[in-house]
């Protein structure tokens, strides 16, 4: 017989309890997986938006939300005109809602987008939309929930619009989206003559450096910065990104205090045992083992549940209609080891003080009651 | 005061005299700082391969010293020495329990949703001794104790007698020179502490192996090649 089977066998004699230990690790990592695929979701959605087809943004600086973020058309027009610059692309963020919608985003954007010409045009065509007056786009998805094609009034806050296309993406926030030509857009917004950012394309991306620069220099209020960079100082995806671990690690904690306490109850009736197989040879440290290698099986065995139940709950999340484009399941392989790691490490430390326990059984008054 | 010669760098087997296994001399014990005195100048030997009963009535301190020999308590007083080193030292339990003793209790003391097999595994899984020596090992003494065809089965669906023939088999696994059994017939009736009193001696003379048996009953204690009379904390030994 091996080790290992000792702390199979001892955790299946007791399976309840151990049911129950390992149901808290499995609830940490499906809360963690599900936050963190939302969150993660999300902001990678943005962040595609984002950046199709550039290299850099230009945005309001000191800005917490780009919601917020103001870059007047005057300066769009000037940074388009600069050497370095290929493409200027300004848009204009802003939240809708429909009936039962409460939260749609709108992407005012101009004619010419890179993002509408890349896009699979379902119905309508960019030629349509470009004569309609004052018609909206709707993203796939968008479409699906409002139940609404081509050519139909659709109700948006306090007005109507008619569609004048549907258009699929590569991104599926942008498919639960709705886009309006940019005036039209600051005109619903009443933010005249501003868009929220500029998606910037070089003409060569050595000039980097000299254009974040010129724009830093040339426009107190602006600030432009690579896509990646971006990413990583933009407030809110850090907000969001440390709320989501925070609440795992908070799920965590309460999984780890689960296996302290099974593990605990363990020891506890198992007093008799662990002073006879410490007779039996075993050494303090492998008595130790035993305890601490019993709660990584747990663990082992949570995670494994929580995974499934996770993806169980993200698979349902995404049947919503309304939280259709939202949410995007983590397929990031350092995100799953994360909380594969995190699962393990908490168990681990939950298990300590009852090893510990353990380990100071005296064998010869754990055996005194015959 | 702990044993000198449990220092030294030969070999422990050559320190006590050639067929020496248990040297206790001057042994004081009490518990409840001393206000229950259990041994008082207790002294005796046991040689190699001897079978000595342990004989007195309960609470003369039996168990006690049987705890003292296998490590599990230390002397107030005087010293113990068991296949030349002293029990009371922390790193030499680990030692005598690995390669010197075997423990059998009155309650048998296995684990009962396991089966005979990987209770008996447990002594060889702490030494990590080789599995083939082992597998042939558990054959071995499975046979001779007739629970050979039990082998797989649960410590909870044996009865008595097979559960403290496996517990003797488990003591015997990884060859220990001594075996100390506390009251090993105790919980069995009269036909199985017979039986497994006879399996024990048997075998403890066919295998060489020396046996502190502790028992409260005459019988076995006469049958016994010497029984050490404990009483009101002396010792009194007869052949
Ligand atoms: N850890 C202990 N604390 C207090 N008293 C003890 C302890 N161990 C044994 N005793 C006492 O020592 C005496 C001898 O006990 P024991 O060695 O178990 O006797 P026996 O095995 O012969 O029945 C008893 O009176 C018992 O109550
Ligand atoms: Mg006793």
């Amino acid at each position: 017989m091996h080790f290992s089977k000792l702390v199979f066998l001892s955790l299946w004699r007791h399976r309840i309890r151990a049911a129950i230990g390992s149901a808290g690790i499995a609830f940490g990592v499906a809360a963690m997986l599900s936050v963190l695929s939302v969150v993660l979701g999300a902001i990678g959605m943005f962040e595609k938006i984002l950046s199709t087809d550039s290299q850099y943004l230009v945005f309001e600086k000191n800005v917490s939300d780009l919601f917020f973020s103001s870059v007047p058309e005057d300066q769009v027009a000037e940074i388009r005109d600069m050497d370095a610059v290929a493409q200027a692309n300004p848009i204009l963020f802003g939240i809708v809602s429909a009936p039962d919608h409460p939260v749609i985003t709108c992407f005012g954007l101009e004619d010419a987008d890179p993002r509408l010409r890349d896009a699979d045009w379902l119905e309508g065509s960019l030629q349509e939309w470009r004569q309609s007056e004052g018609g909206i786009l709707l993203g796939s998805r968008a479409a699906e929930f409002l139940k609404a094609g081509s050519g139909d009034e659709v109700p948006i806050g306090r007005q109507s619009f008619k569609v004048a296309g549907i258009i699929a993406t590569a991104n599926g926030f942008e498919d639960g989206g709705v886009f309006l030509k940019l005036s039209s857009a600051q005109e619903f917004f009443n933010r005249p003559g501003v868009s929220s950012i500029v998606a910037i394309k070089l003409k060569d991306d050595a000039d980097g450096d000299a254009f974040r620069n010129a724009v830093s220099s040339r426009y107190e209020g602006l600030m432009a910065l690579e896509n990646e960079e971006f990413q990583q100082s933009y407030s809110q995806f850090r907000i969001l990104k440390a709320t989501s671990w925070a609440v795992g690690v908070c799920a965590f904690l309460l999984g780890g205090m689960g296996v302290a306490n099974t593990m605990l109850l363990s020891v506890f009736s198992r007093i008799r045992e662990i002073a006879v197989i410490q007779v039996c040879g075993f050494s303090k440290p492998q008595v130790g083992t035993l305890i601490i290698l019993e709660a990584v099986l747990l663990a082992l065995i949570g995670t494994a549940v929580g995974f499934v139940v996770g993806l169980g709950i993200l698979e349902l999340l995404q049947s919503l209609p309304q939280l259709q484009g939202y949410i995007q399941t983590v397929t990031s392989p350092w995100v799953w080891l994360a909380i594969f790691v995190t699962a393990e490490v908490t168990s681990i430390v939950g298990s300590l003080y009852p090893a510990w326990y353990a380990m100071k059984i005296q064998p010869a008054e754990a055996l005194r009651y015959e | 005061m702990s044993n000198v010669l449990s220092f030294g760098t030969a070999a422990p087997e050559q320190i006590l005299g050639e067929k020496e296994v248990i040297r206790v001399d001057g042994v004081w014990k009490s518990f409840d700082e001393g206000r229950i005195q259990v041994l008082s100048d207790v002294s005796f030997n046991v040689n190699q391969g001897e079978v000595i009963a342990l004989w007195g009535s309960s609470g003369s301190g039996k168990s006690t010293l049987l705890h003292l020999l296998g490590g599990l308590d230390a002397a107030d007083e005087g010293s113990v020495s068991v296949c030349g080193l002293d029990p009371a030292v922390e790193k030499n339990r680990l030692r005598l329990r690995r390669e010197y003793i075997g423990f059998i209790f009155q309650l048998h003391n296995l684990l009962p949703d396991l089966t005979m097999r990987e209770n008996c595994w447990i002594p060889a899984m702490a030494s990590r001794l080789a599995r083939q020596e082992v597998d042939q090992r558990f054959e071995e003494l499975t046979s001779w104790l007739k629970v050979e065809h039990r082998r797989d089965r649960r410590i909870r669906e044996l009865s008595g007698g097979e559960r403290q023939r496996t517990a003797i088999c488990r003591a015997l696994m990884h060859r220990p020179k001594l075996v100390l059994a506390d009251e090993p017939t105790g919980s069995l009736d009269e036909q199985n502490g017979e039986q497994v009193f006879k399996l024990l001696y048997e075998l403890a003379k066919r295998e060489q192996v020396t046996v502190v048996m502790a028992t409260h009953e005459r019988r076995f204690a006469e049958r016994c090649d010497r029984h050490i009379l404990l009483r009101d904390g002396h010792v009194d030994c007869r052949d």
